[in-house]
C-alpha cells in the first residue's frame, strides 16, 4: 500500500542524524553571517558603512543583538491569547527549517565505506514538500498576528496571509513547468536532469515568476507589506520581544535560505558546474553555497533598490499579470515537452 | 464656441503610458534601471565621516573656543581688562574683573590688567562680538569644538585655561580644500 510518498532512504539510522544535525548547525551558523552581511551590504548600497563598531569590522553586532534580545522581558499583551501567542513562533520557525532538509547539497557520495546523499531526505514528492510547508508556515504568521490581539498585528497577519496564498499558485505553477520538463518530482532527480543545460535556459520565464513570487513569500521587500513598517509598526509581530522576535527573524532569513536554495536546486542546476567541469563530491556543498550567496545577495539588491509595493498594486501584480503569465508558461512547456 | 487655451499650454500626463509594450518595460527595464543606479552608489563608495576617529577640517574663520594671548616677545598678556568684551557680549556669559598692574608685578602690557577672566561656555553662543570688541586682539575664536563636558560648572572657562595653548583637536582646512 502506497499512501505515503516514497523517501529514497538507503542510509544508516545514525547517517540521517548526524545530517539533520549537520545541516542545522551550518545553517543556523550561517544565519548571522547572513544578518550582518545583509546589514553591511545594504549600507553600501545607500553610501554608508552599515555597523561596524562591535568586534572586527563590526561582524558581532549580530551576537550583540542576539544577547540584547535574549536578556529582555517576555511580556505579552493582555489582549493576546497566551498559549496561540507562544505557539506561533514555534510554528513559523520549525516549518522554516523543515524546508531545510529538503535543499540538497550535493549528490550520493561513498563516505565511511556507506552511501551517503549530502542532503536531508530526498522525498519523490520534493517540490509537494516544500509548498505544504510554506502553506503551514503561513500560520505562523497568521496566529502570531491575530493572537497578538493588536489592530497592526491583525491586518499585518491579514495582508500576509492574502499575500501568501495569492503569490504560492504562481509560485507553483512556475515550477511545475520545470517538473514537467524534468519528468520527477525529486528534486535530486530535477538536479540530474539539469546535467545538458541548467533549467535557467529553457525555463528563463517560469524562473523570473518564480524569483518574484518568492520574494512575495518570503515576506521581502519589495512585497514586504506585511511587516510595513511606515504604515503597520511591526506587522503581525509589532507585539513580539526578546526570543519570540528573534525566532520570527530567524524564520523569515530561514525561508531566505530555503527559497535560496530551491531556486539553486531548480533553475540552477543545484551542485552542477557549468563549461563540463566536474569537481571532486566534496566540492558539491560549497557550489550550492554559493549559489544560494548569489541570490541571497540579489534579495538584498532587490530590498535596496525597489518601494514598496501598494496593497491593490500587489494584488493586482499577483493576480493579473503573475498568474496568466505563470499559466501561459505552464501551457507552452506542456505542449512543447509533450 | 469653445475655450481655447492656446499652444503655451502644457498638456501633463498624470497616468503611466497603457499599452503592453510600456508596461513590461516599467516592470522589467525600469526595475533594471534602478538596480544600476543602487549598484552604483556601491561603486561611488561611502560617503560616511567616521567622526570621532575623522573629523571634517574646519575653515580659518571658523568661531569656536575661544582663546586668550600673549605678547611673543615679553610674554605679557595683551588683555588689560577693559570689559569691552563683557560689554559685547550679547549672551552675557564673559567676566572680567581688572587690576592695577605695578612695576614689579607686571601681567599686562597696559594699565591694568584681568585679574579674573572668565567665560561660561554653556552660554556662550560663539557669535565673536567679543573678538570684534577687544581693541588689542587679546581675545580670538579658537578653531576648538567638542567642549562637551559632565558638570556645568567644568564649562566655565578660567583665564588659565584660556591662555593655556589649546588641545589640536580639530584639522583646519588648508587653502583651496
Amino acid at each position: 500500500m502506497t499512501i505515503l510518498a516514497d523517501v529514497n532512504y538507503f542510509e544508516p539510522w545514525w547517517i540521517q542524524i548526524v545530517k539533520s544535525i549537520l545541516i542545522f548547525a551550518v545553517i543556523f551558523a550561517v544565519l548571522p553571517i547572513i544578518i550582518i552581511y545583509e546589514r553591511k551590504l545594504l549600507g553600501r548600497f545607500q553610501g554608508r558603512y552599515g555597523p561596524n563598531r562591535v568586534g572586527p569590522f563590526g561582524l558581532m553586532q549580530p551576537l550583540a543583538e542576539i544577547v540584547k534580545f535574549a536578556t529582555k522581558e517576555a511580556f505579552r499583551p493582555t489582549t493576546s491569547v497566551a498559549y496561540i501567542f507562544r505557539i506561533a513562533p514555534i510554528i513559523a520557525i520549525l516549518t522554516a527549517v523543515t524546508g531545510l532538509a529538503l535543499v540538497p547539497f550535493g549528490n550520493v557520495q561513498h563516505i565511511f565505506g556507506t552511501r551517503v546523499g549530502l542532503y536531508g531526505i530526498d522525498v519523490s514528492i520534493g517540490p509537494l514538500f516544500v509548498f505544504a510547508f510554506a502553506g503551514i508556515s503561513f500560520y505562523g504568521i497568521m496566529l502570531g498576528g491575530w493572537a497578538s490581539g493588536s489592530k497592526y498585528s491583525f491586518l499585518g497577519a491579514m495582508r500576509g496571509a492574502a499575500q501568501l496564498i495569492s503569490y504560492e499558485v504562481s509560485q507553483g505553477l512556475a515550477l511545475v513547468g520545470v517538473v514537467i520538463t524534468a519528468q520527477t518530482l525529486s528534486l535530486t532527480g530535477i538536479v540530474n536532469a539539469q546535467r545538458s543545460t541548467w533549467y535557467i535556459i529553457p525555463q528563463l520565464a517560469g524562473f523570473l515568476i518564480f524569483m518574484v513570487a518568492s520574494f512575495a513569500e518570503t515576506n521581502r521587500p519589495p512585497f514586504d507589506l506585511v511587516e510595513a513598517d511606515a504604515e503597520l509598526v511591526g506587522g503581525y509581530f509589532t507585539e513580539y520581544g526578546g526570543t519570540a522576535f528573534v525566532a520570527y527573524l530567524f524564520a523569515e532569513y530561514t525561508n531566505m535560505i530555503v527559497v535560496s536554495g530551491i531556486i539553486t536546486t531548480v533553475f540552477l542546476g543545484g551542485w552542477l558546474m557549468p563549461f563540463g567541469i566536474h569537481p571532486p563530491g566534496w566540492v558539491d556543498p560549497i557550489v550550492v553555497l554559493a549559489k544560494m550567496f548569489i541570490f541571497l545577495t540579489f534579495f538584498i539588491w532587490i530590498r535596496a533598490t525597489l518601494p514598496r509595493l501598494r496593497y491593490d498594486q500587489l494584488m493586482s501584480f499577483g493576480w493579473k499579470i503573475l498568474l496568466p503569465l505563470a499559466t501561459l508558461n505552464l501551457l507552452v512547456t506542456a505542449i512543447i515537452v509533450g | 464656441m469653445t475655450y481655447d487655451p492656446g499652444a503655451d499650454v502644457i498638456e501633463v500626463i498624470r497616468t503611466p503610458s497603457r499599452n503592453a509594450a510600456a508596461g513590461a518595460y516599467r516592470v522589467f527595464g525600469e526595475t533594471l534601471r534602478g538596480l544600476k543606479t543602487t549598484f552604483m552608489r556601491v561603486v561611488e563608495g561611502v560617503s560616511t565621516i567616521q567622526y570621532p576617529e575623522e573629523k571634517t577640517p574646519v575653515y580659518p574663520r571658523f568661531r569656536g573656543r575661544h582663546k586668550l594671548h600673549k605678547f611673543e616677545d615679553s610674554g605679557l598678556e595683551k588683555c588689560v581688562g577693559c570689559s569691552l568684551c563683557a560689554a559685547a557680549c550679547p549672551a552675557d556669559c564673559i567676566r572680567v574683573v581688572a587690576a592695577e598692574n605695578t612695576p614689579e608685578h607686571r601681567i599686562s602690557a597696559g594699565e591694568r590688567y584681568a585679574a579674573v577672566y572668565e567665560i561660561n561656555l554653556s552660554r556662550c553662543i560663539f557669535c565673536g562680538y567679543c573678538e570684534v570688541a577687544c581693541p588689542f586682539d587679546a581675545i580670538t575664536m579658537g578653531h576648538d569644538y567638542e567642549m562637551s563636558d559632565y558638570t556645568r560648572s567644568d564649562l566655565i572657562f578660567t583665564k588659565e585655561m584660556l591662555l593655556a595653548e589649546p588641545l589640536e583637536r580639530t584639522p583646519l582646512r588648508t587653502e583651496g580644500e
